[in-house]
């Protein structure tokens, strides 16, 4: 179980930087979501992970699943859905403005038809 | 319970949105409201840190419920004082950007700017760590908004650069969130600042882990070298109203730094020795060295102003790297010099701008208002660089006078007076660039009559170097309250015990009255 969520979230947090590194947008957005995704199931396994057990106080119950971190996993998920669809728009402007997907800067006479219009 | 601290994240949240439903398609109103609300931000924020002045700390406890459970916001000298630099500089900005017509380029400039004061106001204010993030989302998500405001491709390719540096950000600081959730089982900072220390001395890998991916994180936000580049397209791109409210973005980092290393992970902890002097310091020299190069080299004066405002990151990060009371107390009084200074010269660049097809540093002929502006500029310009009269050079005699004792004096003086020589160089060059060479161009006689920006544009760049002024004047006053309150950073039991034994709901049931 340990091995499985530890391996996961490895899997995907290396996933994500590769593809954050890359150097036009789509796949940069893509290794973000990966990222957040990582993020979230590491949020969630910081409370320990306990299988079949009540997070809330009951009768008759010993053993708990911590509640604090699934708490905090539903805002970091709404939190990045909100900020990757953010930043979806944006690339897309930039995209169909420029009509160029590269995050990093060109070098001046490379940009596209429009050139810097700074 | 007293609740005008919860006011300045909460009128400005109920503001943002009464703009967008109500006043959508009527300027005058939208103008009104966020003057009015900004106005109100100021009188609150000072209300709050008169409070705070005595060395009173106010808890508020959110629907009641007992600290380490329940969100806490909490005001001392600090975060009210920061409240106050942030109500005071949206003021000017607002003013500037109603002034300049920038709030008339694009949609809900008013809303956006302020959820953006509700982001800053939470960070400054709250006294748990997840919460901080959450503020950290907001003023990031209405920062982004305001980024682009006006759009153009430019603009909105360093926006996407902006957004997506910010973004591995967040996901650093849940990554950071999560380790230290894992190791104490809490995230409530007067709560951390016990649990801390009950670590015991070889189980500290986890916490170590978690105290350097945080310190990562408010190092983003600060923008300090290596981890500054998406600071000087993104600020050069951004609307300059915009770009001098960002003026406190960095700051908000630096604050973050503050706090959580003063209190959670004080330099005396075992745990993470080392991760100033070691780490922290050559860093923050190379910011200032690197930001005041960038002067030099800039092309550009939107770009100039950016990399001064590096530099002076740097300038603000030496001195908290020593973590004495003295270096704390310097970097504060540093902090509100550099926000006006650098909100000042963003608002000036701006003006040049008026007139001229770009801000490249080339002679073009002058237009209409140029030898005010150009005064405006030798004004901040001498403010950021540090020269005597105003408080740039008093700052740095701080920061100079606190490192003296340290084991590094000689690294950090060179830095910081070779530094002080190239922006020195860098600022009269773009000012002579711009100002006096102009005079000998030949002026473009079919180039459309240009007019010479408001009044209130000029009414708000005088307001912000009367402040520095003031700053300057009462330097012995401000300089005297940041000592105090650095003391109360460097003894954070009252901090930790007003948080921690004020019952809440849960501790003892209250009578209903």
């Amino acid at each position: 179980m340990e091995l499985l969520v530890a391996s996961a979230i490895g899997v995907l947090t290396s996933a994500g930087l590769y593809l954050v590194l890359r150097l036009r947008t789509f796949p940069v957005i893509l290794g973000m979501s990966l990222l957040t995704y990582a993020v979230n199931v590491f949020l969630f396994a910081s409370g320990r992970l306990t299988v079949g057990a009540p997070p809330i106080l009951s009768d008759g119950v010993a053993v708990y699943t911590d509640p604090l971190p699934q708490a905090l996993v539903l805002t970091a998920i709404v939190i990045s859905f909100g900020m990757t669809a953010v930043v979806v728009m944006i690339a897309l402007g930039a995209y169909l403005g420029s009509n160029d997907d590269h995050v990093d800067d060109q070098p001046e006479g490379l940009q596209g038809p429009e050139g810097d219009l700074s | 319970m007293m609740h005008w601290i919860i006011a300045p994240i909460v009128l400005p949240a109920l503001l943002a949105p009464f703009i967008v439903l109500a006043a959508r398609y009527h300027n005058g109103i939208q103008r009104s409201l966020s003057v009015a609300g900004v106005l109100a931000l100021i009188v609150i924020a000072a209300g709050l840190a008169w409070q705070a002045s005595d060395g009173t700390i106010t808890l508020y406890q959110l629907s009641d419920w007992a600290a380490p459970f329940g969100i806490v916001l909490v005001g001392d000298r600090l975060s009210t004082m920061m409240v106050l630099l942030t109500a005071v500089l949206g003021f000017c900005v607002l003013l500037y950007a109603i002034g300049s017509g920038w709030d008339k380029r694009g949609w809900h400039f008013h809303a956006l700017f302020q959820f953006q004061l509700m982001g800053i106001m939470g960070a400054f204010l709250t006294g748990d760590l997840f919460n901080l993030f959450v503020f950290f989302e907001v003023l990031l998500i209405a920062s982004y908004g305001l980024m682009i405001h006006a759009g153009g491709n430019a603009r909105l390719r360093a926006g996407v650069q902006y957004v997506l540096f910010n973004l591995i950000g967040s996901t650093l600081f849940l990554f950071a969130l999560g380790s230290i959730y894992a190791e104490t089982g809490t995230l409530n900072m007067a709560d951390l600042a016990i649990r801390v220390t009950a670590i015991s001395p070889d189980e500290t890998v986890g916490i170590r882990v978690a105290a350097v991916l945080l310190l990562l994180v408010f190092a983003i936000k600060a923008a300090l070298v290596p981890l500054h580049f998406w600071l000087p397209s993104s600020y050069a791109e951004a609307p300059a109203p915009v770009a001098a409210l960002f003026a406190i973005m960095t700051k908000v980092g630096a604050y973050a730094i503050i706090r959580v290393y003063t209190m959670i992970f004080p330099p005396d902890l075992e745990a993470t020795s080392g991760l100033f002097d070691l780490w922290l310091l050559p860093a923050a020299l190379l910011s200032l060295a690197i930001g005041m190069v960038g002067v030099l080299a800039a092309k550009r004066l939107d770009r100039l102003v950016a990399f001064s405002v590096i530099g002076s990151m740097g300038m603000v990060m030496i001195s908290i790297s020593l973590f004495t009371p003295e270096g704390i107390a310097a970097s504060l009084y540093y902090i509100v010099h550099s926000t006006f200074a650098g909100a000042t010269l963003f608002l000036i660049s701006d003006l040049v701008r008026t007139g001229r097809s770009d801000l490249q540093l080339s002679p073009q002929p002058p237009v209409a208002g140029a030898a005010l502006t150009a005064a405006l500029f030798f004004v901040g310009a001498i403010a950021m660089a540090g020269l005597p009269p105003l408080s740039g050079f008093i700052g740095k005699l701080l920061v100079l006078n606190a490192s003296y004792e340290t084991d590094l004096v000689v690294w950090i003086w060179a830095v910081v007076l070779c530094s002080s020589l190239i922006s020195i160089l860098g600022f009269a060059r773009a000012g002579s660039i711009l100002f006096w060479k102009s005079q000998s161009v030949a002026p473009n006689e079919d180039a459309p009559e240009v007019s010479r920006p408001a009044a209130l544009s000029y009414l708000a760049v005088g307001v912000l170097i009367a402040l520095l002024g003031a700053h300057t004047i009462f330097a012995g006053q401000v300089h005297g309250y940041t000592t105090t309150m650095a003391a109360q950073l460097f003894s954070p039991e009252p901090y930790v015990s007003t948080v921690l034994d004020t019952p809440g709901k849960l501790s003892t049931p209250k009578e209903h009255n």
